[in-house]
């Protein structure tokens, strides 16, 4: 039984530190964030990313030409960077995708990518079955920015299929590149039509959790503001210019001076707001709870289904192409999918056991 | 017009920002400064936390008689112990030991806690206390299996109801002498399943030196029998969590002293006990450990009583459980009945 009992401040016992106790624990360990970025090439994802996270990450970048790009396949490049603010340290894993799109034939482009993201979510299930649970590495994709060029009228057909093959995967972000190419109505005008056709086409983009009813009215207006903003009409600058008598991040034209921090110009700061100050750690969560127990959960029905069906006690678990392993992670793959298997045995007398009980 | 690339920036703003600066009233300027914002996170992870709430499950073993349940009511300023909701009648000591859990939820600064007694009536109290401790030790790997079961679950809860014990407080008696028997077996077959912290229970009987004359030879006799109580030495992180911890650990077990009556002492009111020839304060440092047991178990080490419970009992339960050729055996005889809380 349960009953409720609120204190009087006489009655001090001090667990109201229980929030300090576990923030203290949580800077101690330091955070993890990774971020994936979409997009065909020149859209404006690289600078972007320096511009968010202030980084320098594509220093010895090397561009391809047309020709080179011919032969090229959708690869997944991993960049980590540790970065530490306020005593607080991020690991942060920006993974680009080069060569998304840019083919003449870009038909299942993003297979790489999704199973990039499967991949990630297979090791973060081995080993949270696994024995040894102490180190766990989190490499799941917590948010995908999906850049949509600025030229067009609206998603085109590869960009539909590429958030639809992910948004039950990962959270996914649209974004308009290079906003700066067009007119504030020009912008209203595309962000309509693309939110028009996200609702048409059944995309689950990522959605802001609502607000709490004990929030102040002066949140709660910029919340609002901030879920019609979508998509962000984004710029990004690698370079500083000076501007009304100011050093800002920016870009130079004959005609004026864009400042990508400014409010007026674009949606960069709304941008790195919902990403970094107000929801990172939604984000996580939502990947966490939502995508990762989808793949787990369906991972295990199928692991189950085969079983009963083949009868056999091997494990099958469908074996994603992995990079190429050395003896070392030979073993450590043999050691988790022993582990695995003792683990499915189990699960599946347990599904049984429930089955059982039901039925009772 | 100047123009020149950016190198990495990481540089620390004084002032704390709030989560969406640059937007509302403060216009369309932009910043230099290099503030990401990532510190935040802490702030959005605190909101989340809040409002969750946090469980917290304690058990408070010894025989009848040492004032336990007194003793939880005060660190808890609440009437949270079983015996609370107004029994009139004696104590009767059941034939077996029994587990009796009841949960409150209490709230402080905003904070909700849910507060779970389980209180173990019975134990050490019948002629022969032989494996006294097992429905104890059964009781706690019942709830380590309950969240193992719900933790491999195809569709599993996104917080999964956490029933395990947290902590272990036993009650010593305080004999003056030394440990009994009873206490050194208990400690021993439980230390490696769940967090024990001993106290010594109506510690008024004795004076200060007496006091630690008994503190030190319990010490030793826990150390002789390589009872490792919390919080233990093996799990120390860094060198900053040994240093606070080596002090705490050289202080136990705390002897305390519970009271729910008030009385009025230099014009405060104030916790004790009334006698002939003065009043026992229980918040005073001078007559008792009451307020050092309270502000390790409540204020500084909460949070890690449990996480020690989830990242090392728990695990150690778990990897047992999945050696044992991968399949189910029953706990106990009848495994099918839900246990009785």
């Amino acid at each position: 039984h349960c009953v409720w009992k609120k204190h009087s401040e006489k009655q001090y016992v001090g667990f109201a530190t229980l929030p300090n106790q576990v923030h203290r624990k949580s800077v101690k360990k330091g955070f993890d964030f990774t971020l994936m970025v979409a997009g065909e090439s020149g859209m404006g994802k690289s600078t972007l990313v320096n511009s968010l996270f202030l980084t320098d990450l594509y220093k010895d970048r090397k561009l391809l030409n047309a020709e080179e790009r011919i032969n090229q396949t959708v690869e997944i490049i991993k960049h980590t960077v540790d970065i530490e603010e306020k005593g607080v340290k991020l690991k942060l894993t920006i993974v680009d995708t080069p060569g998304f799109g840019d083919a003449v034939n870009n038909n299942e482009c993003w297979k790489p990518i999704t199973d990039y993201i499967d991949q990630q979510f297979e090791q973060y299930f081995r080993d949270e079955s696994g024995l040894n649970r102490k180190n766990i590495q989190d490499n799941r994709v917590h948010c995908c920015l999906y850049f949509i060029p600025p030229f067009g009228h609206g998603l085109r057909p590869v960009d539909v299929e590429f958030m639809k093959a992910l948004h039950e995967k990962v959270n996914v972000v649209p974004l308009i590149a290079k906003a700066d190419c067009l007119t504030p109505s020009e912008i209203k005008k595309l962000k309509d039509r693309v939110r028009d056709e996200i609702e048409r086409f059944g995309i689950k983009v990522y959605q802001f959790p609502e607000c709490d009813s004990d929030e102040d009215e002066e949140f709660k207006q910029l919340d609002k503001e901030l879920k019609e903003c979508c998509p962000f009409a984004v710029i990004g600058s690698n370079t500083v210019v000076e501007a009304r008598g100011q050093r800002v991040r920016g870009r130079l034209y004959p005609w004026g001076i864009v400042e990508v921090e400014n409010q007026s110009h674009c949606d960069f700061v709304k941008l790195r707001n919902i990403l970094i100050r107000s929801h990172m750690h939604d984000l996580k969560d939502v990947t966490c709870d939502m995508h990762y127990e989808n793949y787990r959960a369906q991972c295990i029905q199928d692991m189950t289904s085969k079983l009963t069906q083949d009868n056999r006690m091997e494990s099958p678990i469908p074996m994603l192409p992995l990079p190429t392993p050395d003896v070392e992670t030979d073993r450590l793959i043999k050691m988790k999918d022993e582990e695995l298997a003792r683990m499915q045995e189990m699960l599946n007398k347990m599904q049984q056991q429930i089955h059982d009980g039901k039925d009772q | 017009m100047l123009a020149s690339n950016l190198p990495w920036l990481l540089l620390h703003s004084r002032n704390r920002q709030s989560p969406f600066p640059g937007l509302g009233h403060s216009g369309s300027g932009s910043t230099l400064l290099g503030y990401i914002g990532i510190d935040t996170i802490i702030e959005q992870m605190r909101k989340k936390t809040m409002k969750a709430g946090f469980d917290f499950n304690i058990m408070i073993v010894g025989h009848s008689g040492l004032g336990k349940s007194t003793l939880v009511n005060t660190l808890f300023k609440s009437q949270v112990s079983r015996w609370s909701s107004g029994w009139g009648g004696e104590h009767k000591i059941p034939k077996t030991v029994e587990i009796k859990a009841v949960s409150h939820v209490i709230e402080e600064g905003g904070v909700k806690m849910k507060l779970t007694v389980i209180d173990t009536p019975g134990f050490g109290d019948q002629i022969n206390n032989e494996n006294c401790w097992d429905p104890i030790s059964k009781y706690i790997n019942e709830q380590y299996e309950k969240f193992l079961k719900e933790e491999v679950n195809i569709a599993r809860k996104k917080r999964i109801p956490d029933t395990r014990v947290h902590c272990c407080l036993y009650f010593i008696s305080p004999t003056g002498h030394s440990l009994r028997q009873l206490d050194i077996e208990f400690m021993k077959h439980l230390s490696r399943v769940v967090n024990i912290i001993p106290v010594i229970a109506k510690s008024d009987t004795m004076t200060p030196d007496e006091k630690n004359e008994f503190k030190h030879r319990v010490r030793k006799e826990l150390e002789t029998h390589g009872i490792e109580y919390y919080p233990q030495n093996e799990f120390d992180d860094d060198m900053e969590d040994k240093n606070e911890n080596d002090k705490i650990r050289e202080a136990m077990p705390f002897a305390v002293v519970g009271s729910d009556k008030e009385f009025q002492v230099n014009g405060k009111r104030v916790l004790g006990r009334k006698t002939a020839w003065g009043v026992v304060e229980v918040e005073n440092p001078n007559h008792c450990e009451f307020a050092l047991l309270r502000d390790f178990l409540i204020r500084s080490h909460l949070q890690d009583l449990k996480e020690v419970t989830h990242n090392i009992h728990y695990e150690t339960y778990r990897a047992r459980r999945l050696n044992d050729n991968g399949g189910l055996h029953p706990i106990s005889a009848n495994n099918t009945q839900e246990s009785n809380l």
